[in-house]
C-alpha cells in the first residue's frame, strides 16, 4: 500500500487523474474478459440449467452435461480424429518450414532472394477458393485428410517469425566456424541451428497447432464424410446448425431433440474444446509473446 | 577460357549450396502446387468452366461472370455489407494500440500482468466456439447479456434475430478475443523505446499524456501503419468463416458479404457455379490488391511508413 501511496505523492494530479482512470478502465476489461470465460465453465457444471442471473454460481452442481458429452459418440470421434489432425499437421508443417525457413535465412545464398519473393507474393495475393478446390480436386485429394494437411503445412507468416529469429538471434561466426570445421548444412541445421531455436519452435508450432485445432471451415470444404470430421466441425452441427434461430426444414420433434440434448451439453462441449489449447498456453506463454516480438521485426 | 572459369563457379556454388537448393524442394513444392497453379486456375472467371470438362477446353467468355456479378440486384448491398463490417472493424483497429499505452504506462506491475495474461486467453477460442458463445449469449431466454440488461430493467431480446444487432455482435466479440492478442506487438514495440526520453520528458515536467503524444505515439506509429496497410489488403476477405457461422435467414440482408456470397452459390450450393463464384474471387483478390498499394502509398507519403 505504501508503494502506491508513494507513486500517487509523487505524480503530479493530472497524471494521477491519468492513473486513476487507466486502473479503472484496465479492471473493466479485465472482468470483461474472464467473465463470459467463467460463466461458460460455471455453465458448464450446471447440468442444462440456467445460471442464476449473472451468479458464477450454479444453483446445483451436475456433471450432466459432461456425461451428456461422454455418451455422444461424434464428439469423441471429432476429438481423435482433431487431435490426429493437429498432431500430424502440426509436425508436418514445422518439418517443411524449417525447411523454408533456414535456407531464406542464410543471407549468403542468393537465390534465396527469389524464392522469399515467391513466398512473400502469396501473402498478397491468391487464386482464391474456388480455383484452390478445384486445383485439389484435381489431385484426387477431396476427403482425405491431405486435403487439409498439406496445403496448410507452409504458413507464409510463420516462416517468416521463424527466419528471422534464425537471422538476427543464431550468430553468422557460429556458422562459419562450424564450416571451418567441415559441418555440413544438414547437419549445422539439426544440430546446432534447431537446439538454439527452442523458443521460436515452441511458438511457430503453438501457432500451427492452434489453427488446426480451430479450423472448420477448410474441413467443411474439403472433408465430405462425417467420420472424418473434427471436432469444430461437429461443434457447428452441435450447436449452431441445431440452433432453432438458423434452423429450417427439419421435423418439430427431431428439432425438439437436438435441442434439448445441445441445450444439456452445449457449455461443457465448450469446455472440452477448448481445453487442450488453453491448457497448452501456460506452457509457451513466455515464449509466445516473445515470438510475436520476433515476428514484428522486419528482416 | 571464360566458358570454364564459369562452369567452375557453377558447380562450386551448387558444391556450396546444393543442401539448401534441396531443403528448399518440398516448400516450394507445396508452394507452387497449392498457391500459384491456382493462380494458374484462376483464369476459369474469364472462361465458361464445368466440372466435367478441363480447365483448358472450356469456350473463353471474357468478362462475363464479371459483369453478371455487377449487374446482379444483390451486388451493392454485398459490396455495402462489406464495406460497413470494415469500416466497424477499422473504427476499432486503435483500440489494442490504446490497451498497450494503458498498460505501460500503469504503474503497479503485477496488475499489468495479470491483465496481460488474462487478455490474452481468449484468442485461443476457436471461431466455432466464439460464434456458439455468441449465440448462446444473446439468446433471448437464457442468454447472459439479456440478464444484465434485465437489471436495468429492458425487456428481453432475441439478439441473433435482429439485423441491426449483427454488426455491434460481430465487432464485440472480436475485440473480446483478440484485443489482448493484437496489442503485444505494440507493446513491444513500446518496450523498445529507450527510457532515456522518458526519463529526460519526466525532468522536464512532461505530464503522462504529454509523453504518450510527443513519446509513444511517433514509437509506435511504424508498426501501427504496417499493419494498417496489411488490413487494407484484407478488405474484401477478412472474416467470412466468422461471417458465415453467426449468418442466419433474419440477419442474411445485412451479413451476406462477398466472400460468403461466393461460397454460398459455389460449393454451399446444389449446382455450383464455379466460373462465376471464380470471377468474384478474383475481383475481391484484385481489388485488396490496389487497395494495399493505394494505402500503402498513400501513408507512405504522409507519414513514410511503407512496406516497400
Amino acid at each position: 500500500m505504501s508503494e502506491i501511496r508513494k507513486i500517487f505523492r509523487r505524480n503530479s494530479s493530472g497524471d494521477n487523474v491519468f492513473v486513476i482512470m487507466d486502473m479503472l478502465i484496465l479492471l473493466l476489461l479485465f472482468v470483461a474478459i474472464l467473465y463470459p470465460l467463467l460463466y461458460v465453465i460455471s455453465s458448464s457444471f450446471s447440468g442444462g440449467q440456467m445460471l442464476m442471473g449473472l451468479s458464477l454460481v450454479p444453483k446445483r452442481v451436475s456433471l450432466e452435461g459432461y456425461k451428456a458429452v461422454f455418451e455422444y459418440s461424434a464428439v469423441w470421434n471429432g476429438y481423435r480424429n482433431s487431435i490426429f489432425y493437429t498432431l500430424f499437421g502440426t509436425v508436418l508443417a514445422m518439418v517443411v518450414t524449417v525447411l523454408c525457413a533456414y535456407p531464406l535465412s542464410r543471407t549468403d545464398f542468393k537465390p534465396g532472394k527469389y524464392a522469399m519473393g515467391l513466398c512473400v507474393f502469396t501473402m498478397y495475393f491468391s487464386g482464391g477458393l474456388i480455383p484452390t478446390y478445384l486445383t485439389i480436386r484435381n489431385y484426387q485429394m477431396i476427403n482425405t485428410i491431405w486435403a487439409v494437411i498439406v496445403p496448410n503445412a507452409l504458413s507464409v507468416y510463420n516462416m517468416i517469425v521463424m527466419r528471422t529469429y534464425f537471422k538476427t538471434q543464431i550468430p553468422v561466426e557460429l556458422r562459419e566456424s562450424a564450416q571451418i570445421d567441415g559441418c555440413g548444412d544438414w547437419r549445422y541445421l539439426l544440430q546446432i541451428t534447431l537446439p538454439l531455436s527452442g523458443s521460436v519452435l515452441g511458438v511457430v508450432a503453438l501457432y500451427y497447432a492452434v489453427a488446426r485445432w480451430n479450423s472448420y471451415f477448410t474441413e467443411m470444404v474439403y472433408l465430405q464424410n462425417r467420420d472424418m470430421l473434427p471436432l469444430q466441425n461437429i461443434l457447428r452441427e452441435i450447436l449452431i446448425i441445431n440452433n432453432p434461430t438458423t434452423e429450417m426444414g427439419i421435423s418439430p420433434e427431431a428439432e425438439a431433440k437436438a435441442a434439448e440434448r445441445s441445450e444439456l451439453l452445449k457449455y461443457s462441449v465448450i469446455v472440452l474444446a477448448s481445453l487442450p489449447m488453453m491448457m497448452m498456453y501456460p506452457f509457451f506463454q513466455k515464449s509466445f509473446v516473445k515470438g510475436v516480438m520476433v515476428g514484428s521485426v522486419k528482416g | 577460357m571464360t566458358i570454364n572459369i564459369k562452369r567452375n563457379s557453377v558447380l562450386k556454388h551448387f558444391q556450396r549450396y546444393g543442401a539448401l537448393y534441396i531443403m528448399l524442394i518440398i516448400p516450394m513444392a507445396i508452394l507452387v502446387l497449392f498457391k500459384y497453379v491456382p493462380m494458374y486456375g484462376a483464369q476459369i472467371a474469364f472462361r465458361n468452366y464445368r466440372i466435367t470438362r478441363s480447365i483448358e477446353s472450356s469456350p473463353w467468355v471474357g468478362f462475363k461472370y464479371f459483369e453478371k456479378f455487377f449487374d446482379y440486384y444483390g451486388f451493392w448491398p454485398i459490396l455495402r455489407n462489406t464495406l460497413t463490417i470494415n469500416l466497424y472493424s477499422l473504427l476499432v483497429f486503435p483500440l489494442p494500440l490504446i490497451l498497450a499505452i494503458l498498460l505501460t504506462h500503469l504503474p503497479f506491475k503485477r496488475m499489468v500482468k495479470t491483465v496481460q495474461n488474462v487478455s490474452y486467453i481468449p484468442h485461443f477460442v476457436s471461431t466455432v466456439v466464439l460464434c456458439s458463445m455468441v449465440i448462446q449469449f444473446t439468446n433471448a431466454r437464457t442468454g447472459l447479456i439479456n440478464a444484465i440488461t434485465a437489471i436495468f430493467g429492458a425487456e428481453p431480446v432475441n439478439f441473433m434475430a435482429h439485423k441491426e444487432y449483427f454488426y455491434p455482435i460481430y465487432i464485440l466479440s472480436d475485440l473480446w478475443r483478440d484485443l489482448g492478442y493484437n496489442s503485444i506487438i505494440y507493446i513491444a514495440a513500446l518496450t523498445g523505446v529507450s527510457p532515456d526520453l522518458h526519463e529526460a520528458a519526466i525532468m522536464d515536467g512532461a505530464s503522462i499524456i504529454k509523453r504518450v503524444w510527443h513519446i509513444d505515439i511517433p514509437s509506435i506509429m511504424p508498426t501501427f501503419c504496417t499493419l494498417l496497410i496489411m488490413r487494407c489488403g484484407q478488405m474484401l476477405t477478412i472474416g467470412y468463416e466468422k461471417v458465415l457461422l453467426l449468418q442466419n435467414s433474419l440477419n442474411i440482408s445485412v451479413s451476406e458479404v462477398i466472400s460468403t456470397y461466393s461460397y454460398n452459390i459455389s460449393l454451399n450450393a446444389a449446382s455450383p457455379q464455379f466460373s462465376y463464384a471464380a470471377a468474384i474471387g478474383l475481383f475481391s483478390a484484385v481489388v485488396n490488391l490496389v487497395l494495399l498499394a493505394t494505402v500503402n502509398k498513400l501513408i507512405g507519403r504522409t507519414s513514410g511508413n511503407s512496406l516497400w
